[in-house]
């Protein structure tokens, strides 16, 4: 019964059609699981999710276990950590993998608590170690360094990984997987929070997590008025724009912008960076975009070290360029 | 009419992003940085003192207690919150409590809280710190208390003994109401903090409210080592790695935007999905 090499999935599937994290999280557990050893396994909690368990099965997921009760119904992290926590204690997994949205940030703290095991947050990337552990690959303490974690001692070993991180392994709907189904367990703990109302407002934004062109912009713009020169720019190419921290702090631009550690990580074809400097937080996040063009007045600064090609000139002039050579040389 | 106790976990964090790191230990040398009061515990004090005010319109009492962890120079940040309108400051500071990761970070701030604030009715925490951006400190020191948590509040309205807090997560915009005591973190954009008034900074070095409290008044023991007791451990740290052609453009906004075109127009127009005049030309 004891399963010590399986690599678990939380499937979060409350904003599905919006976020891909799960099926994310199952591609790079199946290629971690080639060299572990072990199963790739999803975990489901909630009510009438069936359709769920089986994408989870047609990406890669060889086991699902399913907690199917009506009282499971609304996502709650009381509720679903004391599950998860009951399952792991009982299944006894290697590693336990929790996509970070908001939901897998509130609850995989409160599990590895229960654990008492370690917790990476916000991972991108994977490995596994010659001695077969996991190695959490996290931008770390706002420093210009990624740090590589490891749990040496306790088990299962946990991380948080950001959304957009790994790409998703292609639908096979003939893909076969075992369901195990369990019941509530009858000492589940009272909720202490209780769910007024819940809204579901999906973003209708294409997002810029999944734009093939992303227009960010720094405070190197120089201004909010000049910042809104990118949105133009953007238009132009069916891009979408994107942030650092201090532009959106300054409110040039909303926080779904933000691209960075606290917002989002982007992997586009081409990624124009104007008047970025290129902190960790940031720069961690954009490492994943094909081809990178930094313009910079500092031909030093990190952003431009990292890019395909660097432009050193001021960056609302050069985006003034692009605007009208796009402008006048477009063919419908 | 009881005391409504506050207590707001905040943190110094580097004000550089060009950071001291010792490579050997894969530590931050924090004594080395210059440091500020976390953005995101900011906007948890902030919400802490609309609480308070509130109350205080009504006549009830609420003490705000500010509590951090960190190297003695933290204390800065105990004073600033002080003269924002703390009460009381706490910094736990020790050297066998460095390097803590989350895990033992809040089993560290759960055990003065048990300890020294059995009575909270509610903790405040910022939803990620500007350093490290775990934000895991929160959920795990609730799970330490045994209390319940709301993640990423953007209003806070208490009522008795219950919060009713106003979220949105992962596209979804919450009511949820919560038993006291309880934890609530801050989202991001919410509570904007004030400003301190600068007279008020300097009232706030003249109080003895504010104190220092090492490993061995916590009932930690000799053995207690944050570094080995944490579940996780740093194996090192590296660079994001830099880009292999690095092609560098110099000259006029024009000359800049031709070149780009002309070597790289391919590239631009197949990810726009649109074809462009002139690729491999002048345009």
């Amino acid at each position: 019964m004891t399963t010590a090499t399986d690599i678990w999935v939380l499937g979060d599937y409350r904003n599905y059609f919006q976020s891909r994290v799960t099926l994310q999280i199952l591609a790079r557990a199946t290629h971690l699981a080639a060299s572990t050893g072990g199963k790739v396994c999803a975990v489901v909690f909630g009510h009438g999710m069936d359709e769920y368990v089986g994408e989870y099965i047609a990406h890669g997921a060889e086991k699902v276990y399913v907690v199917d009760d009506p009282a499971l119904k609304t996502y709650a992290v009381e509720t679903y950590s004391f599950l998860m926590t009951r399952l792991v204690e009982k299944f006894k997994p290697a590693t336990l993998l929790v996509g970070a949205t908001r939901f897998g940030q509130e609850i995989a703290p409160r599990v590895a608590k229960q654990l008492k095991t370690g917790l990476t947050a916000d991972c991108i990337d994977l490995e596994i170690d010659p001695k077969g552990r996991l190695v959490q690959i996290a931008p770390s303490f706002g420093g210009n360094l990624i740090a590589r974690i490891i749990t040496p001692h306790k088990r299962p070993q946990m991380a948080t990984i950001r959304p957009g991180t790994f790409q998703e392994l292609v639908h096979d709907g003939t893909a076969k997987g075992q369901i195990i189904r369990l019941a509530l367990p009858t000492d589940m703990p009272t909720e202490k929070i209780r769910c007024i109302s819940s809204e579901y407002k999906p973003s209708k934004a294409k997002g810029i997590e999944k734009a093939d062109i992303v227009i960010t912009g720094g405070r190197g713009m120089g201004s909010k008025g000049k910042f809104k020169k990118l949105f133009e720019l953007a238009a132009l190419m069916n891009g979408e724009v994107g942030a650092t921290r201090p532009v959106v702090y300054a409110n040039w631009i909303g926080h779904d912008a933000l691209v960075g550690q606290a917002g989002k990580a982007i992997k586009p074809k081409i990624l124009f960076a104007f008047g970025i400097s290129g902190a960790i937080q940031h720069t961690a996040a954009i490492a994943d975009a094909d081809f990178i063009v930094a313009i910079n007045k500092n031909p030093n600064a990190t952003m431009m070290r990292m890019a395909d090609v660097a432009i050193v000139a001021d960056a609302n002039q050069v985006c003034s360029g692009i605007i009208r050579a796009i402008k006048e040389n477009i063919r419908d | 009419m009881k005391m409504f106790k506050i207590l707001v976990c905040i943190k110094q964090v580097p004000m550089v992003s060009e950071l001291p790191w010792d490579s050997k230990t894969g530590t931050l040398k924090r004594e080395l940085a210059q440091g500020m009061m976390d953005p995101s515990s900011r906007r948890a004090l902030e919400a802490g003192l609309q609480i308070k005010e509130t109350r205080a319109e009504l006549g009830e009492k609420t003490q705000i207690i500010v509590l951090s962890m960190g190297p003695p120079m933290a204390m800065e940040i105990l004073y600033q919150a002080k003269s924002l309108g703390a009460d009381k400051g706490i910094l736990l500071s020790d050297r066998a409590m460095a390097g803590a990761d989350t895990f033992l970070t809040s089993f560290i701030l759960a055990r003065f809280i048990k300890k020294e604030v059995p009575d909270v009715d509610l903790v405040l925490c910022g939803s990620q710190t500007s350093d490290s951006e775990t934000g895991q400190v929160g959920p795990q020191l609730a799970e330490e208390l045994s209390i319940p948590a709301i993640g990423y509040a953007a209003d806070i309205q208490l009522q008795g003994q219950m919060v009713r807090v106003h979220r949105h997560v992962d596209d979804f915009f919450e009511v949820l109401e919560m038993d006291l005591p309880g934890l609530v973190t801050i989202d991001q954009a919410a509570y904007t903090p004030r400003y301190a008034a600068f007279g008020g900074v300097q009232d706030a070095f003249e109080t003895a409210d504010i104190i220092q409290v090492d490993a061995r008044r916590l009932g930690l023991d000799e053995n207690f080592n944050a570094v080995k007791d944490s579940p996780t451990r740093i194996v090192d740290v590296y660079s994001p790695t830099t880009r292999k052609e690095n092609r560098v453009l110099k000259g006029t906004a024009k000359a800049v935007v031709d070149q780009l075109f002309e070597d790289y127009g391919k590239i631009i127009s197949s990810a726009m999905g649109k074809d462009l005049k002139g690729q491999g030309e002048k345009i």
